[in-house]
C-alpha cells in the first residue's frame, strides 16, 4: 500500500517536472510578439528600402533587389534640405531644453524643494492633456499673441518644439540630480576650485547622464515629429516625419521606408556614441510618469 | 511566536539602521565646522532666483492649457475673442456625435490595449527575469528596439508588415486589429520596464519558499510573485493608458473602419482635433474636452498622491518592510 503511494508520488512528481509552469515559459508570449510586431517589421523596413515594385505589361507586379529609393533621395535637394533643416531644428530644440531644465532639475533636487515633490508631477503635468488639443492650444495662442506659423514659421515651430518636450528633459535630469554627490562639490570648493570650475568639472559630469538621456527623447523624436512642425509652421517647415508621413499617405512604400531606414541608422549612430554612459532606465518616454 | 518575533526583528531593522548610521556619523564628525552649503547654493538671493525661476517657468508652461481652459467658458472660435461667460460648449460636447465617438474610441482602445499589453508585458518580465542569459539579452535588447525608434518609425514599419502581409494573402486592409497591434508596440516594452526593477527588487527566495511550502508554481506566481510587483504592474497600466491616449502617429497609420465609427477609420481624439485644427483654430468644443480631461487628471493624481503619502506614513509607523 505504502509502496504503492510512493511510486504514484514518485511518477507525478516525474511528470510534473516534464510539464511543470516553469517560470521562463510565461516570456514566450512577450517573445512572440516582440519578434511578430517589432524585429519583422523592422526586417520588412530593410527589406523595402532596397527593392522596388514594377507593374509588368501584363499586369503582374514583380519586386526586384533596387537603389532606387536610395537614388531618389540623395539625389534630391529638396530631399536632402529636409535632412539637414530636420537636424537643425533637432539640435537648436535640444540645447534650448537643456538650458531651460538644467537649472529648473538643479533646483527641484534640492533638498529644499525636494520635500515638495508636487512641484516636479506640476511640471509633468501638461503632458496629460491630449498632445494634439496642447499642440492646437499653442498654435492659436501663438496666433493670437502675433507670432502665427505664417509669418514665423521658425520660431513657432520652435516653440512649440520646446514647450512639448520640455517636461521630458526635466525628468531624467533632475532623477540624475537626485544622485548627485554634494560631498564632492564641496570637496572641490574646499580645494580651491570656484564656482564655475565646480560646475563644470564636477556638476555638469555627474549629471552626465541625465543630460545624455534627456537629449536622446528630444532630438530623435524632434527630428521625427509630424503634428508639431506641420501644425505650428501652418505647413511651412518640412521635418523627416512630415517627408515619413507624406510617402505613407501616397502609398510609397519603398522611399518610405528608405528615409525610415536613415532614421534607424542615426539612431543607431546616437546609440553607439552614447554606449558608455550609464543611463536611466526609466527615463525614456513617458517613463517616470507615474 | 517566537519565530514570528525573529522573523520581524531580523529582515527590516539592520537595513534602516544602516542606512541611518552614516548620516549620523558625518554629522557627529565635524560638529565645531560652520554649517557650509555647497557653492550654488548660498545666501538667501539664491533662493528667491530658484523659487522665481521654476514658478515662471511653470506659468510658461501652463499658459496654453490655462487660456484653453479659460476660453473653455466663452463660446468664441478663436482665442482673443472673449463673448461672454457661459457653460454652453460644455453643452455642445454632449451633444457633438462626432467628439462622443472620437472619446468612446479612444477610451476602448486605451482600455484594451492597456490591459493587454500589461499581461504580456507583466508575464513577459517574469518570465525574461528567469530565462537563461543569451535569451535575457537578446529579448532586453528587442525590448529596446520601439522605446528608443521614434513613433514614426514604429507605425511606418508596421504599415509595411500590413502592406506586405496584404500583397502575399491578397487583400490588404486595416482594422481595430491592425490599431491595437500598434497601441500594443507602443505600450509592452514600457509595462516590462516598469515590471522589471520590481522583479530586481524582490527576494529571490520568496517564490522557492512557496514552492516548498507547498504551493504549486501557478499558485506561487499569483499569490507570491504577483503582490510583490503589484506596484510595478499598477504603473505599467496607467503608463499604457496614457501613451495610447496621447498617441496620433500610430493611430493615424494603422487606423482602419471599426468601433463606434462603424465603416469609416477608427477616429480617435488625436485623430479627430488634428484633422481639424490643419486647416482651422482648435474646435471650440475640444477646449471644454480639454479642461475636463485636465481636471479629472488632477483629481486622480491628488487622490493617487494623498493615498501615497497616507500609504507610507503608516508604512513608517508599523516599520514595515522597506522598499
Amino acid at each position: 500500500m505504502s509502496l504503492t503511494n510512493q511510486e504514484k508520488e514518485n511518477r507525478s512528481t516525474r511528470l510534473g517536472q516534464v510539464f511543470a509552469l516553469k517560470r521562463k515559459y510565461l516570456a514566450i508570449p512577450y517573445a512572440l510578439f516582440l519578434v511578430l510586431f517589432v524585429i519583422i517589421p523592422l526586417l520588412l523596413i530593410i527589406a523595402y528600402a532596397f527593392t522596388e515594385t514594377t507593374v509588368l505589361t501584363d499586369g503582374t507586379k514583380q519586386t526586384s533587389f533596387s537603389f532606387a529609393a536610395a537614388a531618389s533621395f540623395f539625389t534630391s535637394a529638396s530631399k536632402w534640405s529636409v535632412l539637414f533643416v530636420s537636424l537643425f531644428i533637432g539640435i537648436q530644440t535640444t540645447v534650448i531644453c537643456l538650458i531651460l531644465s538644467y537649472p529648473a532639475a538643479y533646483f527641484l533636487a534640492e533638498k529644499k524643494f525636494r520635500v515638495n515633490k508636487v512641484l516636479v508631477i506640476l511640471f509633468i503635468m501638461p503632458m496629460w492633456i491630449n498632445f494634439v488639443i496642447r499642440t492646437g492650444a499653442t498654435r492659436d495662442l501663438l496666433n493670437w499673441m502675433g507670432l502665427s506659423g505664417s509669418t514665423h514659421p521658425w520660431s513657432a515651430t520652435i516653440i512649440g518644439m520646446v514647450y512639448n518636450y520640455l517636461p521630458f528633459t526635466i525628468l531624467p535630469l533632475y532623477t540624475t540630480m537626485l544622485k548627485l554627490d554634494h560631498a564632492q562639490m564641496e570637496a572641490a570648493s574646499d580645494l580651491g576650485a570656484n564656482p564655475w570650475q565646480v560646475f563644470w568639472k564636477n556638476v555638469i559630469p555627474q549629471s552626465l547622464p541625465g543630460i545624455v538621456s534627456a537629449c536622446e527623447m528630444v532630438f530623435m523624436p524632434v527630428m521625427s515629429s509630424y503634428v508639431i512642425s506641420d501644425t505650428l509652421s501652418e505647413g511651412k517647415i518640412t521635418l523627416f516625419g512630415n517627408y515619413i508621413y507624406l510617402a505613407f499617405s501616397n502609398s510609397l512604400w519603398n522611399e518610405g521606408s528608405f528615409m525610415a531606414l536613415i532614421m534607424l541608422v542615426i539612431i543607431g549612430i546616437t546609440m553607439f556614441a552614447t554606449r558608455n554612459v550609464e543611463k536611466d532606465p526609466s527615463s525614456v518616454r513617458g517613463g517616470g510618469l507615474w | 511566536m517566537v519565530e514570528q518575533e525573529q522573523a520581524t526583528a531580523s529582515s527590516p531593522t539592520p537595513v534602516a539602521s544602516q542606512a541611518e548610521t552614516p548620516d549620523v556619523v558625518v554629522t557627529k564628525r565635524i560638529p565645531s565646522r560652520p554649517k557650509k552649503q555647497h557653492p550654488f547654493w548660498e545666501g538667501k538671493g539664491k533662493r528667491v532666483f530658484a523659487h522665481c525661476y521654476i514658478w515662471v517657468l511653470l506659468i510658461l508652461m501652463y499658459l496654453p492649457v490655462l487660456v484653453l481652459m479659460i476660453y473653455s467658458f466663452t463660446t468664441a472660435t478663436t482665442l482673443g475673442d472673449w463673448k461672454g461667460f457661459s457653460f454652453d460648449l460644455y453643452g455642445q460636447l454632449f451633444q457633438d456625435k462626432e467628439i462622443q465617438i472620437a472619446v468612446g474610441n479612444t477610451a476602448i482602445i486605451a482600455l484594451v490595449a492597456a490591459t493587454l499589453s500589461t499581461i504580456i508585458g507583466t508575464l513577459g518580465a517574469i518570465g525574461v527575469y528567469e530565462s537563461r542569459p543569451w535569451a535575457k539579452k537578446t529579448l532586453e535588447f528587442a525590448t529596446q528596439v520601439p522605446v528608443v525608434n521614434p513613433e514614426i518609425v514604429i507605425a511606418l514599419s508596421l504599415i509595411v508588415m500590413f502592406v506586405f502581409i496584404g500583397s502575399i494573402s491578397g487583400s490588404f486592409h486595416l482594422s481595430f486589429w491592425t490599431l491595437l497591434a500598434g497601441h500594443l508596440v507602443l505600450t509592452v516594452p514600457f509595462v516590462y520596464l516598469s515590471v522589471k526593477p520590481k522583479l530586481i527588487q524582490m527576494d529571490p527566495a520568496l517564490y522557492e519558499a512557496a514552492l516548498d511550502l507547498g504551493c504549486t508554481p501557478r499558485q506561487a506566481l499569483r499569490k507570491v510573485v504577483f503582490p510583490e510587483i503589484l506596484p510595478g504592474v499598477f504603473s505599467g497600466f496607467l503608463l499604457s493608458i496614457t501613451l495610447s491616449l496621447d498617441d496620433f502617429i500610430v493611430t493615424a497609420f494603422t487606423t482602419g473602419p471599426g468601433l463606434l465609427s462603424g465603416n469609416s477609420n477608427i477616429a480617435t481624439v488625436s485623430t479627430y482635433v488634428e484633422g481639424i485644427i490643419k486647416k482651422h483654430p482648435l474646435p471650440a468644443t475640444s477646449r471644454a474636452l480639454a479642461t475636463l480631461i485636465f481636471v479629472g487628471v488632477l483629481l486622480f493624481v491628488a487622490v493617487l498622491t494623498i493615498y501615497n503619502n497616507v500609504k507610507a506614513h503608516q508604512g513608517k509607523k508599523r516599520k514595515g518592510r522597506q522598499y
